[in-house]
């Protein structure tokens, strides 16, 4: 039993790890797409951490199964919103940052072909309404 | 071991009110729709840990309602909340 107990420390210790990874991002990443990456990456790897170490203490395969069910259900949701929030930001013309960005403050800036690859043509974007974007 | 569960919470609910902070003072409506991605996920971890610590049972359903609610509402959000004057750029380079 206790060494059932020393894994879930160190799973939510892991998990702990990853949340805390995920919230740095949303203070510290420049703008909406990569916020959301460390949002809807980070924390589900923590949440799979947190729900492993609970089902090491659940008492009957009920609550394991249920706390599965919760972490691909959170999984396949934040996926779908992910997308949603993503293309839709897209298709309203939300400029990705880039390093060209960083450069004009200061900071190290990158060599012209790569701020070129990344300005946003809006050609891979799935819209289903061609009229709202075309202007 | 449920005090260590309670520190583990409590850890989650700070990671929770920084991000939700920081969520609140960017402009933009899409902003906000980050905090409930943060219920969406470490809310539901938080409910999870709290539940164990605590000796509730029923913190399972409830944590699956959480993650129930997040989806749906950041569905409806894109589909209908979005606002088409939101702020474009959300940081001026």
């Amino acid at each position: 039993m206790t060494a059932l107990n020393v894994l879930t420390g160190l799973l939510l210790a892991a998990a702990l790890f990853f949340f805390i990874a995920g919230t740095v991002g949303l203070l510290r990443f420049p703008d909406l797409y990569s916020r959301l990456h460390a949002l809807t990456k980070a924390d589900n790897v923590g949440l799979g951490l947190t729900v492993l170490a609970l089902m090491l203490q659940a008492e009957s395969w009920t609550e394991v199964f249920k706390l599965g069910l919760i972490w691909v259900m959170v999984l396949a949701a934040s996926a779908t919103v992910c997308f949603l929030i993503g293309n839709e930001a897209y298709r309203r013309g939300l400029t990705p940052w880039t390093t060209l960005h960083a450069g004009s403050s200061g900071r190290e800036s990158a060599p012209l072909e790569l701020g070129k690859l990344l300005e946003p043509t809006h050609a891979g974007c799935y819209d289903e309404t061609k009229g709202r974007t075309s202007a | 071991m449920s005090a260590f569960y309670i520190a583990v919470s409590v850890v989650l609910l700070l990671t929770i009110v920084l991000g939700l902070g920081h969520v609140f003072r960017q402009p933009g409506r899409a902003e906000s729709l980050l905090a409930a991605l943060l219920f969406g996920s470490t809310g539901v971890a938080l409910v999870l840990v709290l539940g164990q610590g605590l000796g509730l049972d029923r913190a399972l359903d409830i944590a699956l309602v959480f993650a129930l609610l997040a989806a749906v509402l950041c569905v409806a959000f894109v589909l209908r909340g979005w606002p088409e004057d939101d702020s474009k750029e959300d940081r001026k380079p």
